[in-house]
C-alpha cells in the first residue's frame, strides 16, 4: 500500500498564549512545538497498515516554513518512510488553500490512503481533511475512531453525539483520525538514527488567495471568580438556592 | 437584500437541535442583510417530510423537503452533492451548517465542491459591509479569532448551544426534491447507526452537563453522576480524557480539547481537577459547578460555585435536594 499522512507542527496548549503585536498572530515566544497530536495518530494507524502489508510506503507531507522539517523528521523516526515539505512562509488559516496546496501534491503520489488528523487545535477548524478529499474527488470518512482494510475496501467507525457510525468505504480513500483510533508510538533510538538518512523533498507552495481573514486575535474574557459556596454535603441547600435564584438554571 | 442557505441536520426522521439552530442563525443572518429568504435543506429518509412545518416555525421561507429510502442514515456524498447543487443554483450569501459530527463532516466537503473557504465552530456572526465577520474559538479556546469571510456564499458553521432556536414563523413553502446522487451510487457508506444508551440527551445539545472525571475511583460509581442527571431529567452525563482512556465511559463521552466541546446553561464537574485539555471542552458554560475534594484544584479557578468535599457524600445529597426541587414546579 501507498499510504500519504498529512501533519501540521502545532504548539503546546499547556501554555497562557500571549497574542503578538500585530494582534493578528499568536506571540510564538516560549512556546513548544510537536507534531498534532491527531496526526500522530494518523502515522501512527499509517505504520500498522505498513507492519501488516509488506511492501507497503509512508509517505510524511507538512506544509510550512523549514521548522516543519522536525515535524517530518518526527514522524520518519517512528517509521514513516520519506518526507515532502510544502514549502510556505507561513501555515494560512484558510484551510481550502491548505486543502489546495497539498492536494497539488497529493494527486501526483498514486496513494491507496491519505490520512489527516481530524484537527489541529490551533486552528481549531478541522476543515482540510475533507476538503482535499473533495478536491481529489476521492471518497472520504472523518473522525474514525477504528479501522479495518481488507480486499481494497476499508470499514470505519465514527463517533457521533451519543450514537456511533459504522462506515463502508473503497480505496484510494481519505481518511481523519479521531482520538482512540491508537496509541502513537514512540520514536525509537534506532529510529532517530535512520530517520535522518530518510528522504526529504522540499516543493514550493501554490498557495491561493485566501478568502478569509483573520481581522483580530484577542483572549477570552476571564469567567469572573466563582465562590465556594461551603464545605461537604451540609452545603448542598445552598447550593441548590443559588441555582434557583441566582443562576437561574434549575 | 439575500438569502441565506440552511442544513437542517437530522437522524432518522428526527430533526436534530442543532439543525433548529442553524435555520435560527439563516434567519437571523438574511434579517440582519435587509430581509431576504432562509432556504432550508430537510433530507431524510420517508418521514422527514412531516417535520418542514417545524422548519416553517423557526424562521424558513423554503423548505427544500428530500425524502429518499436510502438515506435512513446519514450519506456524506448524497447530502455533499444535493446542498452543493442547490447551493450553485441560488445566489446565497451564506450557508450556515453545524460543528457537529455531521456538520463537521458535510460542510467542508460542501465548500471545496463550490470553492469557497469556511469557518467552523462558529460563536457569533455579524454583517459588516461586503464580509460577514465572524469569532471563532483557537488555540482550545484560549484565543478568540475575528475573521472576516468574503468568500460567496460565507459557508459558517456554528457551535451547537450558542445560538437558541427561536420560533419566528415564515412561510416555509415546500419544495420536494430528488438527491442530486442517487444514494445506491454513494461510494462511502453508512452501513448502521448505533445509538449509544438509548434515548439519552446528547452532550453536544443537552441543557444540563454533568461530567465525571478520576475522582469516582472506579467505573461503577458513575452511576451516582448518572442519578444526578436522571434527577434533572434535562441532562446528559460525560467524562473527562483520564476516564475515557482508562474505559470507565466511551471516547464519544469525553469532553475536552480532543473530545466534545459543550457550552450547557449548566455544567456540574463531579471530581474533576480541572486539566488544561478538560477546561478547553466546557470553558464556555454558562453556569459551572464544581465537586472536589481538592480546594486547590484548578476546577475551582473557573467554577462559578465550588463545593470542597468528598464527592460520595456530597452528590447523593445533591441528587436527592434537585428531586425535591423539581418536584415543586
Amino acid at each position: 500500500m501507498k499510504i500519504a499522512v498529512c501533519v501540521k507542527r502545532v504548539p503546546d496548549m499547556d501554555v497562557r498564549f500571549r497574542i503578538g503585536a500585530d494582534n493578528i498572530s499568536v506571540d510564538q515566544g516560549g512556546l513548544k512545538f510537536d507534531i498534532n497530536d491527531f496526526d500522530a495518530w494518523a502515522v501512527e494507524a499509517a505504520l500498522q497498515l505498513k507492519d501488516k502489508n509488506a511492501g507497503s510506503e509512508v509517505t510524511v507531507i507538512s506544509l510550512g516554513p523549514d521548522v516543519v522539517q522536525e515535524t517530518i523528521r518526527k514522524a520518519l523516526s517512528m517509521g514513516a518512510d520519506r518526507g515532502i515539505q510544502i514549502k510556505a512562509d507561513k501555515v494560512p488559516f484558510d484551510g481550502l488553500a491548505i486543502a489546495k496546496a497539498l492536494s497539488a501534491e497529493l494527486k501526483t503520489g498514486g496513494y491507496d490512503l491519505i490520512l489527516f488528523g481530524k484537527m489541529s487545535p490551533d486552528s481549531s477548524n478541522g476543515v482540510v481533511g475533507p476538503m482535499a478529499a473533495e478536491l481529489l474527488g476521492l471518497p472520504c470518512v472523518t473522525a474514525i475512531s477504528s479501522l479495518e482494510i481488507a480486499n481494497g475496501k476499508g470499514t470505519a467507525k465514527r463517533e457521533l453525539e451519543g450514537a456511533q457510525e459504522i462506515v463502508e468505504f473503497p480505496l484510494p480513500a481519505v481518511l481523519t483520525v479521531d482520538e482512540g483510533l491508537n496509541a502513537a508510538r514512540l520514536p525509537s533510538l534506532k529510529g532517530i538514527m535512520a530517520a535522518k538518512k530518510k528522504p526529504l523533498q522540499i516543493k514550493p507552495a501554490l498557495l491561493a488567495e485566501p478568502q478569509i481573514t483573520v481581522r483580530k486575535l484577542e483572549l477570552p474574557a476571564e469567567r469572573k471568580a466563582g465562590r465556594i459556596v461551603g464545605e461537604g454535603a451540609a452545603a448542598v441547600p445552598e447550593l441548590v438556592r443559588l441555582l434557583q435564584t441566582e443562576a437561574k438554571v434549575l | 437584500m439575500a438569502n441565506v442557505f440552511a442544513f437542517v441536520e437530522t437522524r432518522g426522521t428526527d430533526v436534530r437541535k442543532v439543525g433548529l439552530e442553524a435555520v435560527t442563525a439563516a434567519r437571523m443572518l438574511a434579517d440582519k442583510s435587509g430581509g431576504g429568504e432562509v432556504h432550508a435543506l430537510l433530507l431524510g429518509p420517508p418521514g422527514i417530510a412531516a417535520k418542514a412545518s417545524q422548519i416553517g416555525q423557526y424562521g424558513a421561507d423554503v423548505i427544500i423537503v428530500v425524502e429518499h429510502a436510502g438515506l435512513a442514515n446519514y450519506s456524506p456524498e448524497v447530502a455533499t452533492a444535493t446542498a452543493a447543487d442547490r447551493m450553485k443554483s441560488g445566489s446565497y450569501r451564506a450557508a450556515i451548517f453545524s460543528t457537529s459530527a455531521q456538520g463537521r463532516d458535510l460542510a467542508p466537503r460542501v465548500a471545496a465542491r463550490l470553492g469557497v473557504s469556511i469557518v467552523t465552530d462558529v460563536l457569533s456572526l455579524e454583517i459588516e459591509g461586503d464580509s460577514i465577520v465572524v469569532r471563532h474559538p483557537m488555540n482550545i479556546g484560549k484565543v478568540i479569532a475575528t475573521i472576516a469571510i468574503a468568500a460567496k456564499p460565507a459557508v459558517i458553521a456554528m457551535r451547537p448551544n450558542v445560538i437558541a432556536p427561536a420560533q419566528n414563523e415564515k412561510a416555509g413553502r415546500v419544495e420536494k426534491a430528488q438527491p442530486a446522487i442517487d444514494p445506491a451510487s454513494a461510494r462511502v457508506k453508512v452501513i448502521e447507526t448505533r445509538q449509544g444508551g438509548g434515548g439519552k440527551l446528547d452532550l453536544a445539545e443537552a441543557p444540563v452537563v454533568i461530567a465525571g472525571g478520576r475522582g469516582l475511583k472506579a467505573a461503577e460509581n458513575f452511576k451516582l453522576v448518572e442519578d444526578l442527571a436522571a434527577a434533572f431529567g434535562n441532562a446528559a452525563v460525560g467524562a473527562t480524557r483520564a476516564v475515557t482512556d482508562d474505559g470507565w465511559r466511551p471516547h464519544s463521552d469525553q469532553i475536552g480539547q480532543t473530545g466534545r466541546l459543550v457550552s450547557p446553561q449548566l455544567y456540574i464537574a463531579v471530581g474533576i481537577s480541572g486539566a488544561v485539555q478538560h477546561l478547553a471542552g466546557m470553558r464556555t458554560s454558562n453556569t459551572i459547578v464544581a465537586v472536589n475534594r481538592d480546594k486547590d484544584a484548578p476546577i475551582f479557578k473557573v467554577a462559578d460555585y465550588g463545593i470542597v468535599g468528598d464527592l460520595f457524600e456530597v452528590i447523593p445529597a445533591l441528587t436527592e435536594a434537585v428531586r425535591e426541587a423539581k418536584k415543586h414546579h
